[in-house]
């Protein structure tokens, strides 16, 4: 069973950007749309030292961290390249128009 | 459009790999998720990937971390996060069970299984026992007290971490590699930190006295206290740790005790399953245990009456237990060692054996000036042993020349002043020297890498430092190795390496140059169409190309061209500076670093309405307030903006400040008024967008306060006009200004900065600064095009100023007003039913 939240429209979020949300307790999650539509959601901190990846330039199907660049899949939240690590990702989905995730229920990073 | 259904959170301590049991292969269960054990799986995975089904056990709640690394996350070098070896990814993509946070307490090999401690019972085909080893805790009374610890874990670097937020005193008692290094990180983090060492020499295995003794001194001047010849008689305390007492009756008060006297290979599981245990588990030379179905690989394992202590000798177990479980037979033959102690600051190198002896001859080159003792062991014309101190450099070479068993009868006169030296004068060609290496050379030591890996994954076709780094680990760790990883690629590649043509970015076969001459030449007008006509690879480009097109097309569009945000570096999308807490600062202009009651009030008010925790003045006399939330962002501008002021664009690749100094108005000295200049710089400059950030200075007098010469753009006032200076960087490589000319005049001055700062937009790439511009196409090349050209000159400042008509607007102001609030704002959750 899983709880949904509304959080929006696709036009909420600019094309090849994020928007920020955050449901209480939780950590902030940075929901994603790229450049060719498809939107995810991750938690809002860089596997590194935390950066807010909502603010990093998102390309093709990752984003770069802006605090200092390494790449995050948006789809599994991995690190890309030589770097390792792993931001957890929220299921997300569309209905009617809106944008809904799936209420977070754990959080916890890797190790 | 259709969305992603992503897959939920994972953590450590979940199970989500489930083998199925109708897996059939052989199933190879490892007892240890450290550095031996891991590497032996990863060895094995390159060999034959599917040929076992691998389950590990490990006493520690986390994935396969660098242990190695422990000592820079303690010294606050490193996080977690950054030592991790192998992420839960690599455990579920190579299909292992990684059961962490549960150890093995018990084999059967009649019935070949191993029992956990949550009772677990899991049956093996083949047991690879890797336990490390346990930290050697000296008897002595108070040992069990809470804050009494050793330094072999993350849990240890938590417990040490946690103390130094109290402050206070830790005694380190052995002053050994490992104590020395939790003394180092035990220091940094602000403790008051004494060493106990019962020998009279530190690291006494490794250093002989005289290195020893420069060891000593050198800590001693960090803060350090440094006991040798002092034995720990008790540990006191009162329910916890309060001091250590030593046999000659003295006391150091302490609130946390560090034991690092040793370790000892972990071989309890071993000997009670009943497998040949001496000081390790004894192994054969492909790692095999009396019991021929069990392995033992690392610290734990004895071969050939050996025990080691370093990863470098695990690497080479793990290869031959690697080729045995596979198969093939290349058996282990020991391993010869070498020592190297990476606390920061302090070189220090020893390998092999100095402990003198019948037919040994030392070699010994002390210069105490420079801090610096070498000595070489020779024994028939070979070296047998070396110790490094102050300037390790050769440390490799030696180590190369002893492991090869090399003759240095003919070098000899020479060997102790290095390898530049020996092989025939003169500083030797670093590229040179690393071609010197043997192929079995260590180059990475936090990877275990050798020359002949590196060399293999480069002829693999990894032609950059990060494809090495990505395929072979080499200098993806601590990163010290990265010079020789460099000098390696030039070797292999030859020119080849990343250069010909440089391109972009991996998203295009294009240089910078000859994109931006496609730009004008097609007139392109916008990044998906320079994309599309240029064939980059990549839907979107990345984070490289995207915000150097944007700025490209930018500048050769002035007052046309759509910026793009999603292109531009957060900085320049949310006008602040982010810092690493992800909040943000903010500078408010200050012309020519002037201010005012008002202003000052404005931003006093700011600092204390949003609870801005702190205000710096810059090294550009501007003042950063910090740590402003980006939803509060707008609201700073708008008041900041009330006073009249507007965004110093502190956080862009931009025209950033103008320092002055305050010249003939008020100094005794000055020439001109350099402070007027400055402001009339400032206005003119102000609000343009740049390859990379920009700095201009004008001094009043070659007394030159505001440090004009190391500027991007620089003005010295001079009793007959102004020098102009330019390619100035005081960052991290310090470069002076080449001087441009001389005018005459406040106008040339201002007219000639406009052409410059032009000539710059137009002609750098994105990101380079002015200094390395300057440096590529020559001071010679600049003066021809700004000084000797006064046609061009002229028409490079109207360029200039058409394109500044565009973007004098202040950003902050647009923002305040309300443009792209929601950049600031969070989306609005609501909450709907569950399904
Ligand atoms: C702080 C520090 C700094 C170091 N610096 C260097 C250096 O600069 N250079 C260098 O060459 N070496 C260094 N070393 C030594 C190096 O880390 C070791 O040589 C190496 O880690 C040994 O690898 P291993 O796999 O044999 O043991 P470990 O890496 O210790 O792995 C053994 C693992 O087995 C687990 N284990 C033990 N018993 C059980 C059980 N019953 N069930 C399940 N799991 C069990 C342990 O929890 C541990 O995780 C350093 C060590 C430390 C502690
Ligand atoms: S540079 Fe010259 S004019 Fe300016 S403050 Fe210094 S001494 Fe005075
Ligand atoms: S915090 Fe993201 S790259 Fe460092």
């Amino acid at each position: 069973m899983t709880d949904w939240i509304d959080i929006g429209t696709l036009a909420d979020i600019p094309q090849r950007g994020a928007r920020t949300v955050r449901i209480a307790g939780e950590k902030e999650i940075a929901v994603f749309r790229t450049g060719d539509d498809k939107v995810f959601a991750l938690v809002n901190e860089c596997p590194h030292k935390k950066g807010p990846l909502s603010q990093g330039i998102v390309h093709g199907h990752s984003v770069a961290c802006p605090l200092h660049n390494w790449n995050i899949a948006l789809k599994t939240g991995e690190a890309q390249g030589a770097d390792e690590g792993c931001t957890p990702t929220i299921a997300v989905k569309e209905e009617g128009g809106r944008i809904l995730i799936a209420r977070p229920t754990e959080m916890k990073a890797a190790a | 459009m259709d969305f992603q259904n992503n897959t939920g959170p994972e953590t450590a301590s979940e199970e989500e790999i489930f083998v199925p049991s109708d897996d059939v292969r052989e199933h190879l269960v490892v007892v240890g998720n450290g550095m031996a054990g891991c590497r032996a799986i990863e060895e094995l995975l390159a060999r034959d990937a599917g040929r076992y089904r691998v389950t590990i056990f490990g006493a520690e709640p986390y994935v396969n971390y660098n242990r190695i690394m422990l000592s820079p996350v303690l010294a606050g070098e490193k996080s977690f996060d950054d030592i991790i070896i192998n992420s839960r990814e690599w455990y579920s993509e190579n299909n292992i069970e990684l059961i962490a946070g549960d150890p093995v307490t018990g084999i059967d090999r009649t019935a070949k299984t191993v029992t956990s401690q949550s009772g677990r019972t899991v049956g093996y085909d083949k047991l690879l026992i890797a336990t490390g080893s346990d930290p050697f805790i000296i008897p002595v009374p108070g040992k069990d007290l809470p804050g009494v610890i050793s330094f072999r874990d993350m849990k240890d670097v938590d417990t040490m971490l946690e103390a130094a937020n109290g402050g206070g005193s830790a005694v380190v008692i052995g002053g050994g590699l490992l104590g020395l290094e939790a003394a180092h990180g035990l220091t940094l983090r602000g403790m008051k930190v004494t060493v106990i060492h019962l020998m009279d020499t530190l690291m006494e295995r490794q250093l002989d006295e005289a290195a020893g003794w420069l060891l000593k001194t050198a800590l001693e001047g960090r803060g350090q206290t440094i006991l040798t010849g002092a034995n720990t008689a008790e540990i006191y305390g009162d329910g916890k740790v309060e001091g250590v007492r030593l046999k000659d009756g003295s006391e150091i008060p302490a609130s946390l005790v560090v034991m690092a006297v040793g370790i000892r290979p972990s071989t309890a599981l071993a000997r009670e399953a009943g497998l040949d245990v001496n000081r390790g588990i004894k192994v054969d030379d492909h790692m095999v245990t009396s019991d021929p179905d069990v392995l033992a690989v690392g610290e734990c394992v004895e071969h050939d009456g050996n025990v080691y202590g370093l990863v470098a000798p695990l690497w080479d177990m793990c290869r031959s237990l690697a080729d045995g479980l596979t198969d093939q037979h290349t058996g282990y033959k020991g391993s010869v060692t070498s020592t190297k102690l990476k606390v920061a600051g302090l070189d220090v190198f020893s390998a092999g054996d100095f402990s003198g002896g019948e037919g040994c001859e030392d070699i010994v080159l002390r210069d105490a000036s420079r801090g610096v003792y070498k000595r070489v062991v020779v024994k028939d014309d070979k070296v047998i042993g070396a110790v490094l101190y102050g300037d390790t450099a050769d440390g490799g070479w030696y180590f190369d020349l002893l492991k090869r068993g090399e003759d240095v009868g003919e070098i000899r006169d020479l060997l102790i002043f290095g390898q530049a030296f020996a092989s025939g004068g003169g500083a030797l060609d670093p590229k040179a020297a690393v071609a010197a290496l043997s192929d079995d050379a260590e180059i990475c030591g936090c990877n275990g890498v050798s020359k002949g890996q590196v060399v293999a994954c480069i002829e693999a076709g990894n032609c950059s430092l990060d494809a090495v780094r990505g395929s072979c680990k080499a200098s993806a760790s601590c990163g010290s190795c990265t010079g020789l990883v460099e000098n390696l690629l030039a070797v292999v590649l030859g020119d080849d390496v990343q250069s010909g043509p440089k391109t972009m970015c991996k998203c295009t076969s294009f240089g910078h140059d000859d994109v931006r001459r496609e730009i004008v030449a097609q007139n392109m007008r916008s990044i998906p169409e320079v994309m599309q006509k240029l064939h980059w690879s990549t839907p979107d480009g990345c984070s490289s190309c995207r915000p150097a097109l944007n700025y490209y097309l930018l500048c050769a569009l002035p007052g046309e061209y759509q910026d793009d945000q999603q292109s531009r570096f957060v900085n320049e999308r949310m006008h602040a500076n982010i810092q690493k807490d992800g909040t943000y600062s903010v500078v408010p202009r200050m012309w020519g670093g002037l201010t005012n009651p008002r202003e000052l009030r404005a931003i006093a008010d700011v600092v204390e309405k949003y609870d801005a925790p702190m205000v710096k003045v810059t090294g550009g006399q501007r003042l950063d307030i910090f740590g402003i939330k980006k939803e509060d962002l707008p609201a700073v501008w708008a008041d900041l903006n009330a006073a009249g002021m507007v965004s110093g664009h502190a956080y862009g690749k931009s025209l950033r400040t103008v320092k002055t100094c305050v010249g003939s108005e008020w100094c005794r000295f000055g020439t001109q008024d350099s402070t007027g200049l400055g402001v009339k710089t400032e206005r003119m400059t102000w609000g343009s967008w740049m390859p990379h950030k920009f700095k201009i200075a004008v001094s009043g007098c070659p007394r030159n306060c505001a440090e004009a010469t190391i500027k991007d753009f620089g003005v010295v006032c001079v009793d007959s006009g102004y020098e102009l200076h330019v390619g100035g960087n005081g960052g991290i490589h310090v470069r002076a200004t080449d001087l441009l000319c001389k005018v005459s005049t406040e106008q040339e001055a201002l007219d000639y900065c406009a052409a410059f700062t032009q000539l710059y937009r137009e002609e750098a790439r994105y990101l380079e600064r002015t200094a390395p511009w300057i440096e590529r196409v020559g001071v010679e090349y600049v003066k021809q095009r700004i000084v000797e050209d006064d046609a061009g000159r002229e028409a490079l400042r109207a360029r200039f100023l058409y394109s500044q008509s565009f973007s004098q607007d202040d950003p902050w102001a647009e923002r305040a007003a309300g443009a792209n609030a929601e950049l600031h704002q969070h989306l609005d959750p609501i909450a709907i039913a569950a399904e």
